[in-house]
């Protein structure tokens, strides 16, 4: 079943790998992959979505919590969250079609960011599933190419996180 | 080398000379290498022991030796490239058996690195998956803050093994070194305490229980939890198995133990755990080689798991009560509880417990070890019982993987924890003779057995040349029977008896072999020259190499079929009389 995760953790290096070390390990693939800062810098904020087989989903999240640079890993698919894409589609479509590729757009809130004699690229964000339906739509009306983002998600209750306090090294000398 | 050293400018090497002294490393095994001179160059000043093996997995193993007979950290070194590449059978081994091991890296010069350089491979990419924690050091700066974050990491919680990667320009660069007093690792997570409620309904359910059975595992040794293992399996009045990582966690002598469980476990062990109605499962990972089936194990039982990493608990098994924490302070509050619930519910089951003993007790007697005696040959098993009737319960004992392995974790008996040692998880032959090399650095003052087969022994032979160069009075005992015996085992019981690259020819002759290293040796093949043999071994100051030509055909029993139940044990079948 799909599953998506959403992790707090360091930016560092190999962290991103570390953790995709988890799944890969498994040989799960992965389906999306966001990542990047969030209001502090020092960490970053992490969306996978994988196909995880159902007896083992509490088990990789177990496996990414325990990686020392993850703060926090959690099933979104458990939780109330907000889930989002980004995609932008380049859609060729001939003159007496354009109207109607505008209209569209529009009834998915989508917006057009470049146009020319060719056609038009148009951004829209939504639920995944939506952003399916909206680039079915687009390529019913000529040669269309597209770029995710891949999912984006947040969580709609705050979850206490549980950080480890600092500690103190040896200081004995033989 | 100068303790007052705030304002001292040093060298890379020197700092982490330093900061190993910091963490009372008195001893560390390596080979060193290109990248690495500047270190060992800083070394040749330092009051730490190097000990040079002679491979590098060797170096991983011996640090795991060491590591496993202490309790303390072991650390081991190599350079670059194949210096790195060579220590990864050791990191996964110590990964799979949770020991506390740190590995240092040479790397080559920051700005070579992704250029394919000399002796360059990917070591921080490679080490990832087999290690604890991993970390490239970029910058002079941060190496003390990592190397103490990596002593830290690989000791605390589920230990494990920790790699420091160090370009050669980090080692030769200069900074002012001040000590680091604390580290801040905020996504570490370490649960030691368990859940108190949880730990109340533990001892309830204990009490409750008329046939509980305690399965102890590596957790108990990694806790230093002996004494309160041995003090709650008395209060909980529970038979007792401990598991291959577990030997000694309970002593062997103690009234409440049966023996190792699982494919190569006792038949009163296997079944007490099939047959139980709790089973307290304490720092165990419901090892396949010691569930079997899991649909079938312990089946009518309801569980209380108890482990220090969370990802253990409900892995294989769903626990009814699981208790992520320390396994010493969860037994300490364990006890507690049972103490005060004590006079409540022990006279309740009195008579069941009673009969579940004695049922204990009847499955030890219907059918114990197979002990078997020739008087023509050596037995494998007779072997095991000679080091076991001379040990006494107080050597250590490093055993390689194979046949040998299993009759030693059968029949030797240990009366206290950090004897036993072996590479359970990963099964890493070559491991016996570097880790017995570990362990007598660590422990001058104990006997040191190393076991291996005869096929294990040649993979680290070369260590033999360590051993003699430190006058290390290690008991090399080959049980040899001329095969890689647990492959012909499998062989013979699963395919047919078509052999297949199984027999080991042209063993050295033991006696040339020791001597060429300037240390003594033999070769036995009968029953009456054992005793005498392994005597004369103990009583040589030095090193010993005692090879031993034990009947080739014997299998090891019982066995439980791989993927089988664990209560349907193969038993040695009747020896046909000639």
């Amino acid at each position: 079943m799909i599953q998506t995760i959403s992790l707090l953790m360091e930016n560092k290096p190999g962290a991103l790998l570390r953790v995709t070390g988890v799944l890969a390990a498994r040989g799960y693939n992965i389906e999306s992959l966001t990542v990047a800062k969030t209001l502090d810098p020092e960490l970053s904020r992490m969306t996978i979505v994988v196909d995880v087989e159902d007896r083992l989903r509490t088990q990789v999240i177990k496996q990414m919590s325990k990686l020392i640079n993850v703060l926090q890993a959690v099933d979104m698919s458990d939780a109330p969250s907000v889930i989002r894409d980004l995609v932008l589609v380049r859609v060729r479509c001939p003159q007496e079609s354009r109207a109607a590729v505008l209209k569209e757009a529009e009834i998915f809130h989508a917006r057009v960011i470049d146009s020319s004699t060719d056609g038009f690229a148009i951004e829209a964000t939504g639920e995944p599933g939506k952003l399916d339906e909206f680039i079915e739509v687009m390529r019913s009306y000529g040669e269309s190419d597209v770029a995710r983002s891949g999912a984006v998600s947040m969580s709609l209750e705050a979850k206490k996180l549980r950080l480890q306090p600092p500690v103190m090294t040896p200081v004995a000398v033989p | 080398m100068q303790t007052e050293t705030g304002k001292k400018l040093m060298t890379g090497a020197e700092i982490l000379l330093e900061c190993l002294a910091r963490e009372n490393v008195d001893c560390f095994f390596g080979y060193p290498g290109g990248v690495t001179l500047p270190f060992y160059d800083a070394l040749y000043d330092s009051h730490i022991r190097h000990v040079l093996v002679r491979h590098e997995e060797n170096a991983a193993f011996a640090a795991e030796g060491y590591a496993r007979a202490t309790g303390r950290v072991g650390v081991c070194c190599a350079t670059s490239g194949p210096g790195a590449t060579n220590l990864v059978t050791g990191l996964v081994d110590a990964m799979m058996d949770s020991i506390p091991i740190v590995a240092i890296t040479g790397q080559v010069h920051s700005k070579l690195i992704g250029s394919d350089a000399f002796q360059e491979a990917d070591t921080f990419g490679i080490t990832r998956s087999c290690t604890k924690h991993n970390y490239m050091v970029k910058n002079i700066d941060e190496l003390p803050r990592i190397v103490h974050e990596a002593f830290y990491i690989a000791s605390s919680g589920r230990p494990g093994p920790v790699l420091v990667d160090i370009p050669k320009d980090v080692f030769q660069a200069r900074a002012h070194y001040t000590p680091v007093e604390s580290i801040h690792l905020p996504g570490y997570k370490v649960f030691t305490e368990g859940h108190a409620g949880q730990i109340r309904r533990a001892a309830q359910l204990i009490f409750e229980a008329e046939k509980p059975f305690v399965y102890a595992g590596g957790g108990i040794i990694a806790a230093n939890a002996s004494a309160e293992l041995t003090e709650f399996v008395e209060l909980a009045d529970a038979p007792t198995v401990t598991t291959l990582m577990g030997l000694g966690a309970l002593s062997a002598a103690h009234p409440n133990y049966i023996s190792m469980p699982g494919m190569h476990g006792s038949y009163a062990a296997n079944m007490g755990m099939t047959d139980c109605d709790l089973l307290i499962a304490l720092g165990v990972r419901f090892d396949d080689r010691v569930t079997g089936q899991l649909a079938t194990f312990a089946r009518h039982a309801r569980v209380i798991h108890v482990d220090i990493d969370p990802a253990e608990v409900g892995k294989n098994r769903n626990p009814d009560i699981p208790i992520v924490g320390d396994v010493k302070r969860v037994l300490q509050k364990l006890i507690k509880n049972l103490q005060e619930l004590e006079a409540e519910f022990k006279p309740k089951n009195a008579a069941a417990r009673a009969r579940w003993h004695a049922q204990i007790n009847a499955w030890k007697a219907e059918r114990p070890y197979d002990k078997p005696h020739s008087e023509t040959d050596i037995k494998p098993q007779h072997l095991m019982e000679e080091i076991d009737r001379l040990s006494g319960g107080q050597a250590i004992v490093t055993s390689d993987v194979g046949q040998h392995q299993m009759w030693a974790a059968q029949l030797i008996r240990f009366n206290e924890p950090r004897l036993w040692i072996n590479s359970g998880g990963l099964g890493a032959m070559g491991f016996g003779l570097p880790s017995a090399l570990g362990a007598q650095m660590a422990r001058p003052d104990k006997l040191v057995f190393s076991i291996c087969g005869d096929g294990g022994f040649q993979m680290s032979v070369s260590e033999l040349a360590t051993i003699a160069s430190h006058a290390l009075p290690i008991k090399i005992i080959v049980m040899n029977n001329g095969y890689l015996g647990m492959v012909r085992q499998w062989q013979t019981l699963f395919y047919n008896n078509r052999l297949s690259a199984v027999t080991l020819d042209c063993f050295p002759d033991a006696e040339k072999l020791a001597a060429a290293y300037g240390f003594k040796g033999r070769t036995i093949d009968k029953p009456w020259q054992l005793t005498q043999a392994l005597e004369e071994a103990i009583n040589e100051p030095g090193p010993y190499l005692l090879n031993v030509k034990v009947t080739p055909d014997e299998n090891v029993y019982p066995m439980v079929p791989a993927g089988g139940s664990i209560n349907e044990m193969v038993f040695c079948p009747e020896p046909v009389l000639s």
